[in-house]
């Protein structure tokens, strides 16, 4: 029985917090119409999560690409198809890896700074300073990330995989001998429209589903039963940055279902 | 000659506030009058905070009635709450500045936010408001640069920049020594007569408060014990005022006990 309790209790607390998240995402949405004053945090924003994290990018891009090109040559060989290396590393590239690792790094920085920072402001008191001066804290707050992770998210994400693409050349054809012609031209000939499309449809998603996530478990840091003060933040930073990677890849695959 | 009854900017009616079946708030009444500085005293743990933060519509009081300027403010209903807000401030014993944001950010905040006016209007409200609390040097200095004095007094610039009329204060000297208890005080009566506001104060200190306040009451237990003048406080034969008042006393006299058992 007590299993049966404890299943059960586990499933509420699911459902709750599923519908709680939902509702702060709503909230956040129609706090877009009343806010005042967006553009200077909007471009804050953007430099928090773009002109800071891209150091970040531009280094797992590259070496994802140089071990893609690596792995791939060696697959490749066996088969005596090196000459579809530059397939094999802009695809894996466009459709997976760009943005599901350029979201994982964002999240990594960007992500657990956001829940952390907001998790102070619940604790020092800051957001309900903003309400009591009526100012709309999912606006003032929340917002301007949102918004700028439906621009940054897919920006980082083609940086990645044109950095990416370097990487792979890099180590194909500079290191293991692949013509620079053969690959560069694979690359253009493999890449579509539709994948594209994919790549960066994948890369909003992932901005807002990460981005909002972030921000949640920061925003209702004081929600933790289980701790309270800087555990509370430190708790709540871990499961932002926890759930949001693990959802960004349970909405990899759905997406991902849709394309192929 | 008739005697008009004074007029009430904030009303408490009943109100009632428990946390898990615990009451904190019993059946509160009070008034506050229009351009005054009310001071509510009690002991650490009286639900101080609890009935500021019901005041503020920042925790949902159980029963009981709130008037503002006469309205009733519902909480929950979004008009009623924009529209208190819009005309009270709130000061927080935390001082809850934005960190990362300057004096003057802080300051320009509620303002940018929530009023429709110009940036040029802005800033040259916000630079007034720290001018009037003397704060012009340090606009480009963020809370952690200033001294907790100044830190208060940037609290108050931001509190008073929308003009309101009711100021809420939450324990305005936690943790201050004697003479920065007394400036606290001091800023804020010299301001409540300069811009004319409503001071509502919690504390517990309470010599600080009978001299500054025009009418102060004592919140023991979660109920209002007493409410008057501090003259009437002073001289109130009530238990739990002497109690309070005469803490310095009691502890005199329990110390001179244990001095003679030690002999």
């Amino acid at each position: 029985m007590p299993m049966f309790y404890w299943f059960g209790r586990q499933t509420l607390q699911l459902i709750f917090g599923i519908g709680d998240y939902s509702l702060f995402t709503a909230k956040a949405f129609c706090a877009l119409a009343k806010s005042r004053r967006l553009v200077r945090r909007i471009v804050s924003a953007v430099h928090e999560q773009g002109t800071v994290c891209l150091p970040v990018i531009l280094i797992v891009g590259v070496f994802t690409g140089l071990v893609l090109g690596l792995q791939g040559y060696h697959v490749l060989s066996r088969f005596g198809s090196q000459g579809l290396l530059g397939t094999l590393v802009s695809l894996s590239l466009v459709r997976e890896m760009g943005p599901v690792l350029a979201a994982l790094m964002l999240i990594g920085q960007a992500g657990s700074a956001l829940a952390a920072e907001l998790g102070i402001q619940r604790n020092t008191e800051q957001i309900v300073a903003l309400e009591t001066m009526g100012v709309n804290s999912h606006g003032y707050l929340v917002v301007p990330r949102l918004l700028a992770s439906l621009l940054v998210f897919p920006l980082q994400t083609a940086v990645f995989v044109v950095v990416g693409f370097w990487g792979g050349s890099l180590s194909g054809s500079l290191l293991l001998g692949v013509d620079s012609g053969v690959y560069w031209s694979a690359v253009q000939r493999a890449v579509e429209v539709q994948d594209m499309k994919e790549c960066f449809i994948k890369a909003a998603a992932f901005g807002i589903l990460s981005i909002s996530i972030c921000a949640y478990q920061g925003f209702h840091s004081d929600r933790n039963a289980s701790a309270m003060g800087a555990r509370a933040v430190s708790v709540s930073t871990t499961r932002a940055v926890v759930f949001s990677s693990i959802l960004v890849l349970v909405a990899d695959y759905i997406i991902s279902s849709f394309f192929v | 000659m008739e005697k008009t009854s004074p007029k009430f900017a904030l009303q408490v009616k009943g109100l009632n506030k428990a946390f898990n079946g615990k009451p904190v708030l019993t059946g509160v009444e009070l008034g506050v009058p229009l351009g005054s500085i009310f001071t509510v005293l009690g002991p650490s743990g009286a639900g101080k905070s609890v009935f500021l933060k019901c005041l503020a519509n920042i925790i949902q009081p159980d029963a009981g009635r709130i008037l503002f300027d006469g309205s009733e403010l519902t909480f929950g209903d979004r008009a009623s709450q924009l529209e208190f807000r819009r005309r009270c401030s709130f000061l927080f014993q935390s001082n809850a500045l934005f960190d990362s944001l300057t004096a003057l950010e802080n300051v320009a905040l509620p303002l940018e936010q929530t009023a429709d006016i110009a940036n040029e209007e802005i800033q040259r409200r916000s630079l007034e408001a720290l001018r009037q609390l003397e704060m012009e040097d340090y606009v480009g200095h963020y809370p952690a640069q200033l001294s907790g004095g100044m830190q208060k007094r940037l609290a108050l610039a931001r509190a008073i920049v929308t003009q309101p009329e009711l100021v809420l204060f939450d324990e305005p000297t936690a943790g201050l020594d004697p003479l920065r208890r007394n400036a606290v005080f001091e800023m804020i009566a010299k301001y409540q007569r300069q811009f004319g506001f409503t001071a509502l104060i919690v504390t517990h200190d309470v010599p600080e408060a009978l001299v500054a306040s025009d009418r102060v009451a004592l919140l023991n237990q979660g109920r209002i014990c007493f409410e008057g003048t501090p003259a009437e406080f002073s001289a109130s034969n009530h238990s739990v005022v002497s109690d309070f008042r005469d803490s310095a006393a009691a502890l005199q006299r329990s110390l001179a006990a244990i001095r003679i058992s030690d002999r």
